[in-house]
């Protein structure tokens, strides 16, 4: 069969476009939310930062006592906590859209966002996890490497 | 002062130079498969030449199979946007002297479209996505008798995507279309702009609606490739860009 048609017979009509309708607000929200996370994780992490390795005696006062006594106020908790689920949330999406971006073939790009969902889904658990459920003074641990309020 | 016959002033001579056009030849078969190749051609030019003329010198005096399109030769009817050099840009406005003429000029179609033949590329995608944006003034109510009056301001608002010919040279340069060609393309986001914007127009919502999708301008990564390949210096991005916000305005 040749492939050539005959240029004057009616076209055939064309079929819709194969696009299907994936209209809505999420993309729109998604596309505020990164530029929201975005102003107040640098606020957030930028402060992190401050504390952690310039105030005070900077980078050297950070130990396990360090990191105890902030957990154990909300404050910090809060911070951490926040910091944590922006960063996430914010990155994922990233990494979400540079996938739609870049690979082309269906199951690829499953299977990135998959193993972008997962990964996700850990950090975030075992983050928020460890945020809530930390203790600050392990019983049977040398007295010298705990927070000061550590009243064995 | 007045043309006079017997004096020829000495005009400045305009150089004539060779140049070697390497073009991005495809050749389907009747089964619809076939490799693209490169071809060389090396033609005669004046100074004041542009690519078509040296195309037009290929396909007359060379060899007659090589495929373009091209219809007003003056960069009004926007058919024969390629990649010259590597970027998006219509034959008929692109100078030779303004090239690198000591080495090959590269010819290819633009990207992300199904090549045809040669340089002509299936434009019913761009298009698909140019109709689904409604191109056409949409009004409620009575006709008025007369014009459909606008200020000169109010038309200062959307005359920059006015100028669009539908070359297809922003979309597709747009890496984001490259990938499965199913985001909208700056091209047809840039008609809706004219509409969305004109006072006289009704169909702002219905258009921001069709856009507000997720192949819609949300996946524009304002890399500017659009504006930098646009022929009529549309600024392509700051249009998306404005839609976007019309859109946020609008859900807030």
């Amino acid at each position: 069969m040749s492939a050539i048609a005959d240029p004057k017979a009616p076209r055939a009509p064309r079929a819709r476009p194969s696009r299907l309708t994936t209209r809505g607000n999420t993309e729109l929200y998604g596309w505020v939310f990164m530029r929201a996370s975005g102003v107040i994780l640098l606020v957030l992490i930028f402060g992190h930062l401050f504390v952690n390795l310039v105030a005070g005696d900077g980078v050297k006062a950070i130990d396990f006592g360090f990191v105890a006594g902030k957990w154990a106020s909300p404050f910090w908790q809060v911070w951490d906590l926040l910091m944590l689920w922006l960063a996430m949330i914010h990155g994922t999406n990233g990494v979400r859209t540079i996938v739609n971006d870049y690979a082309e073939r269906d199951g690829l790009r499953l299977a990135l966002k998959v193993l972008l969902y997962l990964a996700f889904m850990v950090v975030v658990v075992l983050g928020t996890l460890v945020i809530f459920t930390f203790d600050p003074c392990p019983t049977d641990a040398p007295a010298a490497l705990l927070p000061s309020f550590c009243t064995a | 002062m007045t043309a006079t016959l017997d004096a020829p002033s000495a005009a400045p001579v305009i150089p004539s130079f060779d140049v070697t056009l390497k073009v991005r030849r495809y050749l389907p078969g009747d089964d619809g498969t076939g490799e693209p190749y490169w071809d060389e051609f090396t033609v005669r030019a004046h100074g004041t030449d542009r690519v078509l003329d040296a195309l037009h010198k290929v396909k007359w005096e060379e060899d007659g199979s090589l495929t373009f399109r091209r219809s007003c030769a003056h960069g009004v009817c926007g058919s024969d946007a390629m990649r010259i050099n590597g970027r998006n840009r219509l034959a008929c406005k692109t100078l030779l002297k303004d090239l690198d003429i000591k080495k090959p000029i590269i010819v290819e179609p633009i990207k992300g479209l199904p090549v045809i033949k040669d340089l002509v590329v299936d434009m019913e995608p761009f298009f698909a996505s140019y109709r689904e944006i409604m191109p056409f003034l949409i009004t409620t109510g009575n006709e008025p008798t007369k014009e459909r009056l606008q200020s000169a301001e109010q038309r200062a608002r959307f005359d920059d995507t006015t100028k669009c010919i539908l070359c297809a040279a922003c979309t597709s340069s747009c890496p984001v279309f490259w990938t499965d060609g199913q985001y909208f393309g700056p091209a047809a986001i840039v008609n809706a702009h004219r509409f969305i914007f004109d006072s006289r127009d009704e169909g702002a919502a219905q258009r921001l609606e069709i856009l507000n999708d997720k192949e819609g301008v949300w996946r524009c990564r304002t890399t500017f490739n659009c504006t930098e390949a646009c022929p009529r210096g549309i600024e392509v991005t700051k249009a998306i860009q404005e839609v976007k916000r019309a859109m946020i305005t609008r859900a807030f």
